[in-house]
């Protein structure tokens, strides 16, 4: 077979070069692939922001919006319940919003929200995901040190009117504010912000 | 012997390739499809989302995708959208199904794909090809689809048209009876943009595969360079 | 130093493999002391790109069902979103159409090697008869994958077909009724399609594969000259005097071929996917309409030859299944080729002029049949109606019907003529 001296160098170089080439050919075919399971656009469609009419919820009361499957609350809340906001820290387990994903920027102050009196949230429960039950009332059955907010039926975590998870829950962190702005003072649309859409 | 073969089965590949190329009844004109043009895409879409998407629907469509032929979400909301849809929302439409068929004897069917179905040729023909019939329900008939049950939606563009018995030939022309309010070179114009709009939304991907293809292409050059130099290279050992 | 340490991981998690797995034993097997002939022409190439093909159509087919709906009112629907809305989606959905025309491209390339070189005698029956499976498979898994997109030519396609099975006498009504699941095409028979594609037939294809090559490496390769190369072996070392191993020097060389392969399925998918509607039919882009026929339904191109078959045979007592027989038998045919070949001699370079001629002839009906049965039977018109015995048929029936003799005549006479041919002495040793 072989009479001739093997060149082992120009052997290595060509086997390296094929795999070299053949390596950027596999990567190339698997990045389609793999971004073919990335949400389709119609999944994005279908995730697209969301518009609510504010104009109609009562102080005091609270509507519930789909976006992406999930529930968003709007919460109208009135004085005496945003007065009540500042008065158990103590009971929280972050008072302060030291998680900051769990809200954007403009929502990191004392009331979580934009307009002080209206709560937007995400009404899935950062324990295991079920939806808390709205107990916006302060006292009634839930207690009369119960400042009003949510409870959640599937282990008991408790949440108050801006969404900050009380100490002892077994959900360790605040609801969600999912990104929102105001296109006008009777819509607010959901899922989107200044920095474009979720 | 092999020589032989190669050039049977070359012949018998033109004989295939012929066939598809060769026409079959009806004579069409060359639809002037120029995919590029996205000024003449987006009068196309403009035409379709007025004139078509009344009864037709393009299902498979999403009005987002307009942005492949140039259009900001703004001017697509501004003059595309209409009701309550919203940009990521697919082109469907309010008539019924039921509805469409009992008024006019048949659903007007779904456009998406319409162009990869008929040709780019045929709906260009069809769209020029409407003209006045007495006998049908319309008032309006086709040469390119005999008995249409869709009446002639352009007739104020285009005008109206007979059917012109040659009496030396024997067949039949097209003249236009009464004009609309283009020209005929307009309308063949205006047509041509609602056709290269309809190929266009057949397949919105086809100018991206035809760029990537180029660079696969020229990648795979490559990759067969290499790879027929290392064959050469381990094969010095038998030859 | 740190080169033989990592040599040496790599040798001990080697030897730790090898204890419990034949890994290093096989691949001295299969691979690098496995001797192939070392003159592989280019018609050696299509074995290893119907691996290729195959390996890409399951992975191709994996990433569609993930987005396509086998249900009768939302497969033709699926099928756009794929195109549409699933990222990159027309690429997978057009690799894998344009794979299916590719693979029978590939196969019947395959298959016109094993006949030329006779890679079909003894001792290679068993291998032959195991890529007729596998022929039959891949034409069940094109069947009932292509009523998938549940367009006009999917359905009415498999309307035909099925319905040609109740011709079958006595029992085929209940065949097709069985097959459908239901009295015509519908739901039920698309959701039944969708489980032979994508997971019966594609289970059997692989089995079958691996049959075959087992099958193979058991006996060895054929090659062009068809000479045995474990006649004459290295009396020291045992290893055939024509042979190379497998690996590394068909490995690079499948290489090559695996590179031009893809530059033309490459080709096909980015700039005619369609193939002038012969890989994509347009009738295909119009949903399914149980109640409008379109006006011209062929089968997908790599089924025209035996359609032209069927369609050729004439109804005998009023029944359609000799047609379906006939078609049924030209496929079939193929396995008895290793019987009904005698001839000394295995490959057509020392075979006499007869074989070569009917051969040809093979050919020429097989592209003959296969163009016309991409067309309606009164393509050519019709012999005028005085002229005896053909008068008034359809003259491209009448021409299916010589070239469907022809074809079979290939078979039924190659006992005869392969016997009295006369053949040119075989050498050896392999030829260059």
């Amino acid at each position: 077979m072989a009479n001739h001296e093997v060149d082992k160098g120009k052997r290595r170089f060509l086997i390296a070069a094929t795999t070299a080439v053949g390596g950027v050919a596999a990567v190339s075919v698997a990045v389609p692939f793999v971004a073919s399971m990335l949400p389709s656009e119609r999944a994005k469609a279908a995730g697209a922001p969301v518009e609510a009419d504010i104009s109609k919820v009562e102080p005091g009361a609270m509507i519930t919006v789909e976006w992406r499957g999930k529930p968003v609350w709007i919460v109208n809340r009135n004085q005496e319940m945003l007065d009540m906001l500042a008065k158990h820290d103590d009971k929280l387990s972050d008072p302060k919003l030291d998680v900051k994903s769990q809200q954007p920027a403009y929502c990191d102050n004392s009331t979580r929200s934009i307009k002080p009196n209206l709560m937007v949230l995400v009404g899935i429960c950062t324990h295991l995901g079920c939806s808390p039950s709205p107990k916006l009332q302060a006292g009634a059955d839930m207690g009369d040190a119960w400042p009003g907010g949510f409870f959640c039926p599937c282990h008991g975590s408790k949440f108050d009117l801006a969404g900050r998870v009380f100490s002892g829950s077994p959900a360790p962190i605040n609801l969600v504010v999912p990104p929102h702005k105001y296109l006008s003072d009777s819509i607010l649309l959901i899922g989107e912000d200044s920095n474009g859409a979720a | 012997m092999k020589k032989q073969i190669l050039w049977l089965v070359a012949f018998a590949f033109s004989l295939l390739i012929t066939n598809a190329v060769a026409n079959e009844g009806v004579k069409l004109d060359k639809a002037p499809i120029d995919a590029g043009n996205e000024a003449s895409l987006q009068r196309g879409a403009k035409m379709f989302v007025n004139y078509c998407l009344n009864c037709h629907s393009a299902a498979y469509m999403r009005y987002n995708r307009l942005a492949d032929i140039g259009l900001t979400e703004a001017q697509i909301k501004s003059n595309l959208l209409f009701a309550s849809e919203k940009v990521g929302d697919t082109m469907t439409v309010a008539m019924q199904k039921k509805e469409a068929k009992q008024w006019f004897g048949a659903t007007p069917p779904d456009l998406t794909v319409e162009a990869r179905a008929r040709g780019a040729d045929w709906l260009y023909s069809y769209l020029r090809g409407f003209y006045r019939d007495d006998t049908r329900p319309t008032g309006w008939n086709n040469v390119v689809y005999d008995k249409v049950a869709m009446p002639h939606v352009l007739w104020q563009l285009q005008g109206q048209q007979i059917l012109k018995l040659d009496e030396k030939t024997e067949s039949h022309t097209l003249v236009l009876d009464k004009p609309g309010s283009m020209s005929p070179a307009e309308y063949d114009e205006a047509v041509a943009d609602l056709v290269n709009y309809l190929v266009f939304m057949a397949e919105p991907a086809k100018a991206k595969r035809m760029q990537l293809g180029l660079i696969v292409l020229l990648f795979l050059g490559l990759m067969f360079v290499v790879t027929y130099y290392l064959k050469k290279e381990y094969w010095k050992d038998i030859h | 130093m740190a080169e033989n340490k990592l040599q040496k991981y790599m040798n001990d998690g080697l030897g730790w493999i090898d204890a419990r797995f034949p890994l290093t034993a096989n691949i001295k097997a299969h691979l690098t002391e496995y001797y192939a002939p070392k003159n592989f022409n280019f018609w050696y190439f299509f074995g290893s790109l119907a691996l290729l093909v195959l390996v890409m159509q399951i992975l191709t087919g994996i990433f569609l069902t993930m987005n396509y709906k086998p249900d009768a009112e939302l497969a033709f629907a699926s099928v756009e979103y794929i195109m549409r809305d699933v990222s990159w989606g027309w690429l997978i959905r057009y690799m894998h159409s344009t794979g299916a025309s590719m693979f029978f491209v590939v196969v019947y390339l395959h298959m016109f090697r094993g006949v030329i070189y006779g890679s079909y005698r003894n001792p290679r029956e068993l291998i032959w008869l195991f890529g007729v499976g596998i022929f039959l498979c891949l034409m069940g898994e094109a069947f009932f994958g292509y009523l998938l997109p549940w367009g006009q030519m999917s359905f009415w396609g498999a309307q035909v077909i099925i319905n040609l099975f109740s011709s079958i006498p006595f029992v085929g009504p209940d065949i097709s009724l069985w097959l459908r699941g239901d009295y015509m095409v519908s739901d039920a028979t698309l959701n039944r399609f969708f489980a032979f594609h994508v997971i019966a037939l594609p289970l059997v294809l692989l089995g079958l594969v691996v049959a075959h090559l087992i099958a193979l490496h058991e006996v060895g390769s054929n090659n062009p000259d068809g000479v045995e190369i474990k006649k004459h072996k290295d009396p020291v070392t045992h290893i055939p005097l024509d042979g190379i191993p497998f690996h590394p020097y068909y490995t690079v060389k499948d290489l090559v071929g695996v590179s031009v392969f893809l530059i033309v399925f490459s080709a096909i998918i980015f700039f005619l996917p369609e193939m002038g509607g012969y890989f994509l039919e347009a009738n295909n882009f119009i949903p399914a309409d149980p109640l409008k026929t379109p006006p011209h339904i062929a089968p997908v191109w790599y089924f025209t030859p035996y359609y032209s078959i069927l369609r050729a045979v004439p109804p005998i007592l009023n029944s359609q299944f000799p047609g379906v027989a006939a078609m049924g038998l030209s496929v079939v045919a193929f396995a008895f080729l290793p019987w009904i070949d005698r001839s000394p001699v295995k490959s057509i370079r020392y075979r006499g002029t007869l074989y070569k001629k009917w051969l040809a002839a093979f050919v020429v009906s097989f592209l003959i049949l296969g163009y016309l049965g991409t067309e309606p039977s009164n393509i050519w018109g019709q012999f005028g109606a005085g002229i005896p015995l053909v008068g008034g048929a359809d003259r491209a029936t009448i021409v299916a019907r010589i070239f469907t003799a022809v074809y079979f005549a290939f078979f039924a006479l190659m006992p005869w003529y392969t016997k009295i041919d006369k053949t040119k002495p075989v050498p050896e040793r392999v030829t260059e």
